[in-house]
């Protein structure tokens, strides 16, 4: 395999001539931000463009519950810088450092470009959601800006939302504007043991569908011997949070007694949950990521567990399952994507070999015309075809 | 008289029309094509009634597979297309030009599927954006964006602007609120995006529909994302010496901790007209009024309504007063969302939509008062404080052309001040004609091309809703 050459520029401009050369002799650029979601189809490329030294706050304004930084700049540093202040980011994102065993800096630009966003994704929305401005490099080495720091902007089409999610293959992400949340008073987790998956979903989507605010609602099949448990988070003022667990109480009391988890321990509990620690090990296992309507998740589940011997993790009321399935002939993908299909949503392929990845597609493969629609936008941003070629 | 230009028609086309009809009619039934003048004359303008043309012909489709149809034979015809929801535009979006048909969704109103465990609701798009929650309100649930012209607003005219509302400071806008779409493209390829689950597998092509302007499609059904009911609300008021002082009150409650459903504000102007209009106990006897409105049980409303009256006191309140019943509530928020009617009553105004950073809110109101002065024009801010996002209305009087050019000009200067200070020029009513021209204030050119080259991607012909959001100059040829 041919060294990869690893370029750093520190400027838009730096990028912009990078890009154009690229452009010019048509050879593509991989683009990391701290390289810790590894994610996508194999990119074929033997240049990188790391936007490592494309790093810092450039503008946080804590009254106006808004932060701009440079799309290198480490999460942990905004986390940090956000801290000082009793904010956060309102979409809980995952650091994928766990499942994927990476050991770089997760950035804020690669947060964006993956639309990563974690349990807290069906009270506050995804990372899209607080993404109110970016700056970005095209394939056609120019920088974009959409979007801005205001709150409410509709001038012009939004190349905020397609930014997030785009993998790097629209754009270079060289800076981003998030909204802000207040951090909250307090957190309690309520824990249901013993649920089956079908009676789990029926909780959390029961307790979603009451005015009591649920940040978080996971269910964790039973594991060597110990029970399954069932997770609903509430966040906010203490004595909110007393009354809602109080008019919870009689809503599930259907689905039996509930253990109060505390702040401290609920933390640890949820930042579990959004890095997908369960599936973690065996480390060989191939790992998807499943999206549906919460109702069609312990069917779905139902059959990868059946079919595949899928080990699995459900958030988001079981709109979200997390799937660890063995790394045999085509990782599960047929029957996840068989599954997928016929209820609609989609699967990502968020771990296997290469030789995997390269076999199976990792993205959920698109109706012709969602696929000829995209395909149209791409062009125009990447007429060359050189931006995380083979990513998406 | 009127600043904004609408192209002069293509001759060629209006040469065709009787050939045009002829085809649009063997596509459609006859109650769903309109040709006669007198009725076309009905769609020839949005909210934005100074600039009116009637159109080409008017179609009213119901399925998906007729608006198909009709798009298919009229890009292959070469004829413009301007999608309409209910044509309660402010920017002029829904408005026509002679040679364009217009293409309306007020026969595809029907609610399709109610979902309240996944908390989902499909809709044809011309359902209005009341109709949505009416449909799901018996159920404990409701669709919370929620523009002023929400009772006639359609949900194709919200996904068209990204439509927000006063609400929208706890719940978000319209692109956070929508899952799916089924849009129509101008060569007819019916086109199914998202759906009841969250977030797209592939590009977020849903995020780049919603708030499109029409440009790109016609939608046709929406799966949009329903919320349970909270137990109860409760709107206050809360007057203020000076516009800093409102401000920095807004600031100040934002930074404790408490983002409420809606923080709106008035200034002395606009408080009189809606107290007359409304009859909501708007304290008169001060310069800016903010209503905040927070919801939860009881006891939570009374703890939050507790701490932000401690946050305000800091800040010189004056007729503080939180509302006592239902009716009281009811009648404090109709003052606020019939404030453009009631200002109407009085005046002719233009209606500006920037946004601004919160941080900016006095320099942006010391701002406008002097640009308006400047022009010798009363001016009246109604705002969504909690975001930034400004409607000052300049008043005119709509004989006058004079003043009219006057007051269009007086509005360009606001929006630029807006972006001047690191906001937009349109927070949630959409470019429109209204603010086409002033695009180049806010991007520069690689911004614009880009934009341009994602539309002449989707309608190489640039047929769909083409005289707005970019300037006519420096189009693609």
């Amino acid at each position: 395999m041919p060294m990869t050459s690893i370029l750093l520029p520190d400027t838009e401009a730096e990028i912009e001539a990078i890009v154009h050369e690229a452009a010019q002799s048509r050879s593509g650029l991989a683009i990391h931000g701290g390289g810790t979601r590894a994610i996508g189809g194999h990119v074929h490329v033997d240049r990188t463009l790391s936007l490592q030294q494309m790093s810092g706050i450039t503008l946080y304004e804590p009254s106006e519950l808004v932060i701009s930084a440079r799309a290198g700049t480490p999460m942990a540093e905004i986390e940090a810088t956000l801290a000082v202040n009793r904010q956060r980011l309102p979409f809980e994102p995952i650091d994928y450092r766990r499942l994927l065993g990476g050991h770089g800096t997760p950035t804020i630009g690669g947060v964006t470009a993956s639309n990563s966003s974690g349990p807290r994704r069906i009270q506050a929305g995804a990372a899209r959601d607080s993404l109110i401005g970016i700056r970005a490099t095209t394939g056609r080495g120019e920088t974009i800006k959409s979007g801005g720091r205001v709150m409410k902007n509709v001038t012009g089409y939004d190349f905020v939302k397609l930014m997030a999610g785009s993998w790097g293959t629209l754009g270079i992400l060289t800076e981003v504007t998030y909204k802000l949340l207040p951090e909250v008073e307090t957190e309690t987790t309520l824990l249901f043991s013993g649920l089956s998956a079908e009676r789990a979903v029926a909780a959390m989507t029961e307790a979603l569908a009451t005015p009591f605010e649920i940040t978080g609602a996971a269910h964790l099949p039973a594991v060597d011997g110990a029970p399954s448990r069932t997770l609903l988070r509430l966040e906010g003022f203490a004595a909110s949070v007393a009354y809602r667990i109080g008019r919870l109480e009689a809503v599930l009391r259907p689905f039996g007694a509930f253990e109060e988890i505390g702040l401290e321990a609920s933390r640890v509990l949820w930042k579990a949950i959004r890095d997908v620690e369960a599936l973690e090990a065996p480390r060989d296992a191939v790992i998807w990521r499943i999206s549906v309507r919460p109702s069609d998740g312990p069917a779905i589940g139902a059959k990868l567990e059946a079919s595949l011997g899928a080990r699995l993790l459900y958030d988001w009321a079981g709109g979200l399952i997390w799937a660890s399935v063995p790394a045999d002939g085509d990782g599960g993908a047929a029957i996840v994507r068989g599954a997928v299909a016929a209820a609609g949503g989609h699967a990502l392929l968020v771990r296997g070999s290469s030789a995997l990845r390269a076999a199976v597609p990792v993205f959920q493969p698109e109706a012709a015309p969602v696929a000829a629609m995209a395909r149209r936008i791409r062009e125009t941003f990447d007429p060359a075809g050189i931006l995380n070629p083979g990513r998406m | 008289m009127s600043v904004i230009e609408i192209p002069k028609p293509d001759p060629r086309i209006l040469a065709r029309r009787d050939a045009i009809i002829a085809g649009l009619a063997a596509l459609l039934p006859p109650t769903s094509l309109i040709t006669e003048e007198d009725e076309r004359r009905a769609y020839e303008t949005d909210a934005l009634t100074a600039y009116r043309r009637v159109p080409l012909a008017v179609v009213l489709p119901e399925t998906t597979e007729q608006v198909s149809k009709v798009l298919t034979f009229l890009n292959q015809e070469g004829v413009k297309v301007v999608a309409r929801g209910a044509g309660t535009s402010l920017a002029g979006g829904a408005i026509p030009s002679e040679d364009a048909v217009v293409l309306g969704v007020s026969k595809m109103n029907r609610i399709l599927d109610v979902d309240t465990v996944n908390r989902t609701i499909r809709v044809e798009a011309g359902v209005t954006n009341l109709g949505v929650t009416a449909a799901v309100s018996h159920l404990g649930f409701f669709y919370a964006p929620d523009p002023s012209s929400q009772l006639a607003c359609t949900i194709a005219g919200n996904i068209a602007m990204n439509s927000g509302g006063a609400h929208c400071l706890k719940y978000g806008v319209t692109t956070n609120n929508v899952l799916g779409v089924k849009i129509v493209l101008i060569d007819g390829t019916i086109v199914e995006i998202g759906g009841a689950h969250l977030d797209s597998g592939g590009l977020d092509l849903l995020g780049l529909v919603v708030g499109s302007e029409g440009q790109f499609g016609v939608v046709t059904e929406a799966t949009l994302r329903i919320l349970p009911m909270a137990e109860g609300a409760r709107p206050m008021l809360m007057g203020f010496q000076s516009a800093e002082d409102a401000g920095a009150c807004v600031a100040a409650i934002i930074a404790s901790g408490i983002i409420p459903v809606a923080i709106e504000y008035m200034d002395k102007p606009a408080i009189k007209v809606c107290e007359a209009f409304a009859h909501a106990g708007y304290p008169l006897d001060v310069e800016a009024l903010l209503i905040i409105e927070v919801e939860g049980s009881e006891a939570e409303i009374e703890d939050l309504i507790g701490r932000i009256t401690k946050i305000a006191a800091d800040y010189n309140p004056s007729g503080l007063r939180i509302s006592q019943s239902e009716a009281e509530s009811a009648a404090i928020w109709k003052g606020r969302k019939s404030a453009f009617g009631a200002m109407g009553r009085l005046a002719d105004y233009i209606c500006m939509d920037g946004t601004i950073p919160t941080g900016q809110l006095s320099a942006v109101l010391t701002g406008i008062a002097r640009i308006c002065d400047g022009y010798g024009l009363r001016v009246s801010n109604i705002f969504h404080a909690g975001d930034g996002n400004l409607h000052p209305l300049v008043l005119f009087n709509a004989n006058d052309p004079a003043e009219q050019e006057k007051a269009e000009r007086c509005g360009e200067d606001i929006l630029k001040l807006c972006v001047d200070l690191g906001g937009c020029l349109t927070g949630e009513h959409g470019v429109g004609i209204e603010k086409r021209d002033l695009m180049t204030y806010q991007f520069n050119t690689i911004d614009l091309d880009q934009q341009m080259r994602v539309k002449s991607a989707l309608d190489p012909q640039w047929l769909l809703n083409p005289h707005k959001v970019f300037p006519l100059a420096g189009r693609p040829v």
